[in-house]
């Protein structure tokens, strides 16, 4: 057993788990936090990305003692408030989920590939080609492609009219 | 949200709570002093079980028990059944062989539960289900099905001589030879249908509850139709009667037919809940997934397509040998039968068809409906014969379809449909024109100037969904009536719920349904909600899968708002002392035809709880049920375009342009129909192109990961499928629809694989057409162009 103490959605929490057990089962069992899916087990499908120190990751390839001391957010703490985030939005907006059970993971990716390549800077192309690790089986991608191109334009006027 | 009606792109009222991460998903579930299950599988495609050891396991920190198929079978556990009973062509009924949640004596596929450990904790289990010692003898496996039907291969079934589940047939096999006697041109070809696994993006998962005071179970479990899991776990496995038993089939995530079923894992946690005297939950994993959720497809067939001197098609002779796997899932004998054979007539006047189908047990994983369901086997084996006839005759692909187009309606074919309404040139013309046809042979020579093959192909797939007249099913073997119910309660404030049999797992039920009821009262969507997928709160219903649950489930939503409408027109008229012909609803308020006299909604409920002043003889409340069973299949259809560049130095695909113009009847949020389409045509082109559930001599899945086994990604797609739908209106439901889950995968498959074999020049290509296969068809293509 070891100690593990981080911040999750920007509360600091801590406790006792498996030397084995894994950030996704910590999330979801200790902190109760149910919306980050675990959908293959070998890192394909994507269903289980949080951010890690502001960097996408694969929840269910990390032991959760190897995010001791790191800022942790997942799904459930990307909204301000009743305030959605613009790719939340967006993926409303566009009809970009079905079942609804890929959708956090899709987000979460989505979110730091804006970060990464900065809002605005998206095309369409791109935005496939990054969506490599994240699998969904019901929508096509289609609509969530289009979700994340005009989340990451709709952020681009967002940070322009801030300046 | 507003007043948001027929016809409207309404945004989802579901959304939030996805995006948001707040979905409640089988496995999101918990409830105190739960264990967890982890099962004991087969490491062998056909073994006999020698002993099973599990004292080690025991001795394991956290460890229950393991139980074994051994005390499932004295507890009276039942075996799991097909529920669709299909006769061969002597009369004799299906061979149905035995299969037990867990198996004691025989285990007859990789993946097969043994013995299920229940522990602390998920990884406490696992550990101990590898410490479960089972002793095996080996037996010879079979996994090919046209050799499983060979003499001296290995048997899987005593009650299925020579493996063979059944050898039925459809239409009139002397009417077809004749045809065939008188051809001017005959096509033939072997077809063979890949198999493939689902893949909902959620696994299969179950969380069963027993209350020893009131000796009542709780299973929430991932499942397109809880009430039918209710009925087959009482009635034929004895887990529960049906009045202590509860299902909850809470957010699911994806099904495409796949969690239509009553698998073993649902079934013996439900029996361990009470046996161990604690509540059990079960989670797939991945892998487990790939070995014990049914498979679609893989179907091996010979066609023969007779044509008279002046293109007409004449008469049209199938073989096909379907392989079921292991074991009969629940509905499995409907697919490569009922389901299939029945629309080989695809659009066409087709005067005479004969279809026989075999099928066969191996050792393999169940194969059941998958999202299409026999439909996709139909028009994949028909539309390559359209393709391929065209081009043996030297005629345009498009009119040689045409020509052959089926134009008045009804229409009875040879094997038993009875077409309703249909406008097929409609739907040709529009998907010519997307894509530009006429401009095709520009296109070719651009891409062959770029040392690329362009190819085109065409899919004119008709399908039948809105399963279905009870009677008529019940004729046809199945167990089961396929209507479908709903109760619409109106409080006594006016805002409404909806209880419905359907489940929505995706396809966004709680807004498509809650609009039919914002347009009939004129009412705020958020005024309505939809209850489904809990047997305790809604009555029976059947259930969601062969897109059904517009035509089906929101025509008995229709049938019971027509009563609440009636009972609320009655209270109107008499509170505001007018004759209930002249009331009217409109915007929310009920109106006296030509006056300003006006109840609103909430006041006409309100009057119906307070029961004050209600005409003489009425009884108190707002609140209607309805059966609703359907008179006849609906008739979606359309066509396919695919337009591809294939690379003849790599072998690689790339689909440059896909248009599928629809007719789905009418249509109540076109942007959720469009994600439909997106859905169906991408795990269609999965089939084309990448998807293939692969077992090696032995009998092991080598495809059993997401590694292995190849799903479409966002860069496998073409950057925009063109969409359009055209409406006939379906004449046999009060709304007019059709159904829309399924034509995607059901029409995409053959367009693909047209364009293909059109771009290289080769027609021995099956799916899926991996660059390698494509690679070595264009070598041998090069290789008899230069010889």
């Amino acid at each position: 057993m070891a100690h593990v103490s981080m911040s999750v959605n920007g509360k600091k929490v801590s406790g006792q788990v498996e030397d084995r057990t894994l950030l996704v089962n910590f999330i979801r069992e200790t902190r109760n936090l149910t919306g980050t899916h675990v959908g293959c087990d070998t890192s394909q499908c994507g269903a289980c990305v949080v951010h890690v120190n502001g960097k996408a990751v694969k929840s269910c390839t990390l032991l959760a003692v190897q995010a001791d001391g790191a800022d942790v957010v997942t799904i459930e703490g990307l909204a301000n408030g009743a305030n959605l985030h613009p790719v939340q939005a967006a993926f409303r907006e566009h009809h970009g989920l079905q079942c609804g059970f890929c959708t956090p993971g899709m987000i979460m990716s989505a979110v730091d590939m804006i970060n990464r390549y900065g809002p605005g800077n998206l095309d369409e192309k791109t935005i496939r080609h990054e969506l490599e690790g994240n699998i969904c089986r019901c929508t096509g991608y289609q609509n969530i492609v289009k979700a994340i191109k005009a989340a990451s334009d709709e952020m681009a006027g967002m940070q322009q009219a801030a300046e | 949200m507003g007043v948001e009606g027929i016809g409207a792109r309404a945004r989802r009222k579901e959304d939030k709570r996805f995006i948001t991460g707040k979905g409640k998903y089988t496995d999101d579930m918990t409830v105190p002093g739960m264990g967890y299950a982890a099962f004991v599988r087969s490491p062998h495609a056909h073994a006999k079980i020698v002993s099973i050891d599990a004292s080690a396991a025991l001795d394991m920190p956290g460890v229950d028990a393991v139980l074994t198929g051994e005390q499932l079978v004295g507890d009276g556990i039942g075996n799991l059944i097909c529920g669709w009973m299909i006769h061969s062509k002597d009369g004799s009924p299906m061979n149905m062989g035995a299969w037990r949640a867990l198996e004691p004596e025989i285990v007859r596929h990789v993946g097969q539960a043994v013995a299920v450990v229940v522990a602390d904790t998920a990884a406490q289990a696992k550990d101990a289900a590898e410490a479960v010692m089972v002793e095996y003898e080996e037996l010879d496996a079979v996994i090919d099905p046209v050799a499983a039907l060979e003499e001296g291969a290995p048997q899987l079934h005593p009650e299925a001589p020579n493996n063979l589940i059944y050898d039925w047939e459809i239409g009139h096999e002397a009417a077809a030879n004749a045809a065939f006697d008188s051809a001017a041109h005959v096509t033939t070809m072997e077809i063979h249908n890949n198999r493939l696994a689902p893949n909902p993006m959620e696994p299969r998962a179950a969380l069963a509850v027993y209350d020893t005071a009131e000796e009542h179970y709780t299973l929430y479990t991932t499942s397109q139709n809880p009430h039918v899991a209710r009925l087959v776990l009482s009635a034929f496995y004895n887990v529960a009667p049906e009045h202590k038993l509860r299902v909850i089939a809470p957010d699911v995530g994806g099904g495409f037919g796949s969690k239509i079923y009553i698998y073993p894992e649902e079934m013996v946690c439900l029996w361990a809940s009470k046996r161990v005297g604690r509540p059990v939950k079960w989670v797939c994993d991945r892998t487990e997934a790939f070995l014990t959720d049914a498979h679609g497809r893989d179907h091996r067939s010979v066609a023969e397509m007779a044509l008279d001197a002046d293109h007409n098609i004449t008469g049209l002779r199938v073989k096909t040998v379907a392989n079921l796997g292991a074991y009969m899932s629940l509905f499995s004998s409907s697919v490569p039968t009922y389901l299939y054979a029945t629309l080989l007539s695809g659009q066409y006047n087709i005067p005479a068809i004969h279809a026989n189908v075999k099928a066969v047990y191996t050792n393999t994983v169940p194969v059941d409906a998958y999202r299409g369901a026999g439909r996709p086997e139909a028009t994949y084996l028909l539309e390559r014969m359209m393709e391929t006839a065209a081009r043996e005759i030297g005629m345009d692909p498009a009119e040689f379809r045409r020509k052959n187009f089926i134009r008045s309606f009804p229409h009875q074919t040879p094997v038993i449909m009875c077409y309703d309404a249909g406008d097929y040139d409609t739907t040709l013309d529009a998907a010519m024109k997307a894509i530009d046809y006429a401009g095709f042979p520009a296109r070719k020579a651009e891409a062959a100037s770029r040392g690329k093959l362009r190819g085109i192909g065409f899919s004119c797939y008709i399908e039948a969904c809105g399963i279905a007249p009870s009677a008529a099913v019940g004729s046809l073997g199945a167990g089961v009536g396929l209507w479908e119910s709903a109760e619409v309660r109106v409080n006594p404030v006016g805002t409404i719920e909806v209880l419905t049999g359907s489940h929505s797992h995706g396809q966004g039920h709680e807004t498509t349904f809650a609009q039919l009821i914002s347009e009939r009262f004129g009412l705020d969507m958020d005024a309505v909600s939809i209850v489904h997928g809990d047997t305790d709160k809604v009555q029976f219903g059947m259930g969601t899968y062969g897109s059904r649950s517009g035509a089906v489930g929101m025509s008995a939503i229709v049938k019971a708002l027509d009563k609440v409408e009636a009972k609320a027109k009655k209270i109107a008229a008499h509170l505001m002392e007018a004759a209930e012909g002249d009331i009217q609803i409109e915007g929310g308020e009920l109106k006296v035809a030509g006056t300003d006299k006006k109840l609103s909604f909430t006041e006409v409920a309100l009057a119906a709880y307070t029961a004050h002043n209600l005409p003489e003889g009425m009884e108190p409340g707002l609140k209607e049920g309805a059966f609703y069973d359907p008179t006849n299949f609906t008739f979606p259809a359309g066509t396919y375009i695919c337009e591809v560049e294939v690379d003849p130095e790599t072998g690689k695909t790339e689909i440059i342009d896909f248009v599928a113009a629809d007719d789905f009847g009418k249509i109540i949020n076109p942007m959720i129909v469009e994600g439909q389409v997106h859905g169906g045509l991408t795990q269609g082109i999965g089939q084309a192109l990448l998807e293939n559930a692969t077992y090696d001599d032995s009998g092991q899945l080598i495809t059993a990961s997401y590694m292995d086994y190849c799903m479409p990604r966002a860069d496998d797609l073409p950057a925009q499928f063109q969409l359009s739908t055209h409406e006939t209106l379906c004449p046999g439901n009060p709304l007019g629809m059709k159904g829309c889950g399924e034509a995607g995968a059901i029409g995409s498959p053959p367009a693909v694989i047209n364009a293909i074999t059109d771009a290289i020049e080769n027609n021995a290509l099956d799916m899926p057409a991996t660059p390698e296969k494509v690679w070595q068809l264009c070598r041998a293509q090069m290789k008899m162009a230069a010889e």
